[in-house]
């Protein structure tokens, strides 16, 4: 242990505490709120894209004087929607999954279930969170530039984002968009660099790691990954800048024309943007999963009142997923021109990739073999992201294999398995996650019943929208498309399209119910006991409300594994990590 | 290991969880099944294989999405919490573990095999000598085809010469040029015959899709890319752009007739001549 064990709260002002604070828990939950605001934006224009998907072209006249330009007249413009688009994958994508699961859950709970005082750099910690939040700003302003915000998806292929003339949002907006992603690369790195310090240096006595809990396995896997691939991204980043607006011609190859107009760019490959943008941008599905589930298996260990099944088979995994999510970002690639020689090697290293998946999976399952399972919202939460992975995980194999991917990319069923991998099962370990340590942070409970509510019309809309998305996807309905109905292959499957608009408006609003839920519990919510749930591991052991410094005069201890949920001559049907030795010997004897 | 019998009772919201995951697997049985959607109908050689081994995978992927939630509804169902009673304390399995870890590493490889099969007919076999070869030019947001003529050759094309009018900058002065057809959004092939063509890009990347022939291959600028397949169904068919190519994405449509015969397909080529 190097960290100062000061003991001792610091006496800090207001602004010292709340706002510029280098409490791992303040920056958690800065991260957490600023991570929530993004959703909410982000969620708002995918409901004004499915405005339009669902009737296309349809006047909305009130919706003009909310968006003079993209709305002009009431109905859509396809720059506009386009740039909805690009911005909706962007903010869900990167601004929020990526920063909710290391940044806010990471942050509030490594060092909490570790025992360590905070995290290895405080101030590098705090500087992550206020970069994060400049990257946020910057991104949301490109919406309000000239020409607004870039169209060119969240993928940003070359040459359509390198240069400006190729449409409206590709001039000062792409480079916004491309500034905000290198600050936010910047943000993370500096945030993962202190998560896998912390939990590879600071961790409490006893607290081997054969001993930490799941969720710290998820988090270290992921920050592994992360500083691994978000470097090549900013570098990609830069490069692609400097096509724009330094003269470079990195990703743009001799020759283009456009309206007419010789483009004086030579030399660059636009395929080399795909490679550098995959090597990070399939990495990044398992920087959001691999927390996610991580969450979930804690949420799962503690509600089904028995060890875990497979502990250190889920940590072999993820380390496996760390190491295979390196090789298999060519399946993004299949149909672009790639040599198809690379299609064999990436589709096999893509299907290796599920063997661990799958036995996740395995785990999880039966570890409710022989349970006594509670049904509180959290287990409820976590169920739901089993299902959903299970379903949008088997998708894959469709789009992992070459031959199957030729006819299905780049329609809905890849939005369609995309979302109930990377965004609805991620989404629902992270509402596990609030509901099951918003006790913990508030002191008070959440309501059971709004969260069950909460629970069922998530997981129905969830399926209502994606798996239909599937099927629209086999009917080769095409993605980024403003209008499908130009199609005559399209026009039969319209009716999808408002069926699929239709839930996701209820989906969305029963989010407010969470919202809702949220807020009057933190105000007026019961009050919490120390341990409502009865869990094992160490954040449950720290004094409530948590210190500074989070431990009192000393760390605690731990003497064993978390998962001892009813040993055999126990009393209680819990065991927490910290409990005395000789509890557990004296109920033996 | 486990007693499982024991503990756990059958507990409301496990039931009604349980019988959620039932409805998935119903809806989603009906849905594969039925089939009230499907694929566009095929007018492909190749195509009956993609759809083959797309059938294969779903049986494989279907199985494991009936049985791993089943198996997840029956436990939800059937080990509830209840009162006070102990579940029991077992952690681990090395038998079932190194089961499903061989077992899916099996069924994987079964699919990488049969797949690559399809992979490698449709990149790795060589265009047949009776094919016919269009060059395919994705720009924003058009699609031009352009064929050789009678005399089999391609003119001169060059970036200067590129205008509205003359949209692939072809060099009417070359002799090869004399005979060439450019036809804008309009492509036609004749039934049974092989089709090689050739994809190129004039501005950004777009996507050559022809849902109907199970074709899709980038159109990338810089690069000129081959491939070739045999429509074997005479009919009229759409031509898509299946990667964001900008503003003008959603209405980068094109046409493709599949002629019944060679004749067919000349008489419109002579048309055309006489437009050009």
């Amino acid at each position: 242990m190097y960290l100062v064990e000061t003991g001792s709260e610091h006496k800090a002002g207001f602004i010292r505490k709340y706002v510029f604070s280098t409490d791992h828990k303040i920056v958690g939950l800065q991260y957490f709120f600023t991570a929530f605001a993004m959703a909410i934006f982000g969620g708002l224009l995918s409901i004004l894209m499915r405005l339009q998907l669902g009737w296309p072209s349809r006047m909305w006249p009130m919706l003009e004087t909310i968006f003079p330009v993209g709305m002009a007249g009431g109905v859509m413009s396809p720059e506009f929607y386009l740039a909805l688009q690009t911005m909706h994958g962007t903010i869900m994508a990167i601004f929020v999954l990526t920063a909710l699961f290391t940044g806010a859950f990471g942050n509030y709970l490594i060092p909490l279930q570790i025992g360590a005082r905070d995290m290895a750099f405080p101030l590098l910690n705090m500087l992550s969170y206020w970069v994060y939040l400049l990257s946020c700003i910057v991104l949301v302003l490109a919406f309000f530039v000239e020409g607004g915000a870039p169209i060119s998806g969240w993928t940003a292929y070359a040459p359509l984002s390198a240069i400006p003339e190729s449409g409206p949002g590709q001039a000062m907006g792409q480079n916004l968009w491309l500034v905000a992603i290198a600050l936010f690369t910047v943000s993370s790195m500096m945030g993962v660099l202190n998560y896998i310090t912390t939990i590879v240096q600071a961790r409490t006595k006893g607290m081997t790691m054969s001993r930490v809990p799941l969720n710290i396995w998820g988090m270290l896997s992921a920050s592994i990954i992360s500083i691994m691939v978000f470097p090549v991204l900013l570098g990609a980043g830069v490069l692609l800048l400097a096509d724009r607006i330094g003269g470079t011609s990195f990703f743009v190859p001799a020759g283009l024309v456009m309206g007419d107009k010789l483009i004086p760019h030579s030399g660059g490959h636009p395929l080399l943007w795909q490679h550098l943008f995959w090597f990070f941008g399939h990495p990044e599905v398992y920087i959001v999963i691999v927390p996610a589930m991580g969450i979930a298996a804690e949420i799962i260990a503690t509600f089904i009142r028995k060890p875990v099944f497979g502990y250190r088979i889920m940590a072999g995994c993820w380390i496996a997923v760390v190491a295979l999510s390196m090789v298999v970002w060519g399946h993004h690639m299949f149909v672009s021109g790639m040599n198809p020689f690379l299609g064999g090697f990436f589709a096999l290293a893509t299907l290796l990739i599920t063997v661990p998946s799958a036995i996740l999976v395995l785990c999880w399952v039966v570890s409710l073999y022989g349970a006594r399972i509670q049904f509180t919202t959290p287990m409820l939460f976590a169920l739901g992201f089993v299902s959903i992975f299970v379903t949008g995980g088997l998708g894959g194999f469709f789009l992992g294999s070459a031959w199957t991917d030729i006819q299905l990319h780049d329609t809905y069923f890849v939005v369609g398995h995309f979302h109930l991998t990377m965004a609805m099962s991620p989404l629902f370990a992270a509402f596990a996650g609030v509901y099951y340590w918003f006790p913990r942070i508030s002191g008070r409970m959440m309501n059971e019943r709004l969260g069950r509510v909460h629970f069922w019309i998530s997981i129905a809309g969830a399926y209502a929208i994606f798996l239909t998305m599937h099927v629209m996807g086999v009917g080769g309905m095409l993605r980024h498309s403003y209008d499908t109905t130009q199609y005559d292959f399209l026009k039969h499957l319209q009716p999808l399209n408002v069926f699929v608009s239709f839930a996701a408006f209820a989906l969305a609003a029963s989010q407010l119910i969470f919202i809702l839920n949220f807020l009057v519990s933190l105000f007026r919510g019961p009050r919490a006991e120390a341990n409502p749930w009865k869990a094992n591991t160490l954040e449950w052991a720290a004094p409530a409300p948590i210190p500074h410094g989070n431990w009192g005069a000393v760390t605690p201890e731990v003497h064993r594994w978390p998962y001892d949920y009813m040993v055999p001559d126990g009393g209680e049907d819990f065991l927490p990590q910290n409990a005395p030795a000789a509890v557990l010997e004296n109920k033996r004897f | 290991m486990a007693d499982g019998t024991g503990p756990g009772r059958v507990t409301p919201s496990g039931v009604a969880l349980a019988a959620l995951l039932f409805i998935l697997i119903a809806a989603s049985l009906w849905l594969f099944i039925a089939k009230p959607y499907w694929w566009t109908p095929l007018a492909s050689q190749h195509g009956a294989d993609v759809d083959f081994i797309f059938t294969s995978v779903l049986w494989v992927t279907g199985i494991a999405f009936v049985v791993v939630h089943a198996l997840l509804g029956y436990f939800i169902a059937r080990y509830g919490a209840k009162g006070n009673e102990r579940a029991s304390y077992w952690h681990d399995n090395p038998k079932a573990e190194a089961i499903l870890l061989i077992g899916t590493a099996v069924i994987l490889t079964v699919l990488v095999f049969m797949g690559q099969r399809v992979w490698a007919s449709v990149y790795f076999s060589d265009v047949p000598a009776n094919a016919m070869t269009v060059q395919v030019t994705g720009e924003q947001f058009a699609w031009n085809f352009h064929y050789a003529g009678p005399d089999g050759a391609f003119g001169r094309q060059r970036i200067d010469l590129i205008s509205p009018t003359n949209t692939i900058g072809l060099d009417r002065t070359d002799p090869a040029a004399m005979d060439d057809v450019l036809s804008i959004n309009q492509m036609h092939l004749v039934a049974d015959r092989p089709a090689r063509i050739r994809l190129r890009s004039k501005d950004v990347i777009h996507s050559f899709f022809l849902p109907n022939l199970r074709v899709k291959q980038d159109a990338v600028p810089g690069m000129g890319i081959e491939i070739w397949f045999v429509p074997n169904l005479a009919g009229n068919y759409e031509i898509a752009c299946a990667e964001l190519c900008g503003l003008g994405h959603y209405r980068m449509k094109a046409f493709l007739t599949v002629d019944a015969s060679q004749d067919a397909f000349d008489t419109w080529l002579r048309e055309q001549t006489a437009l050009q």
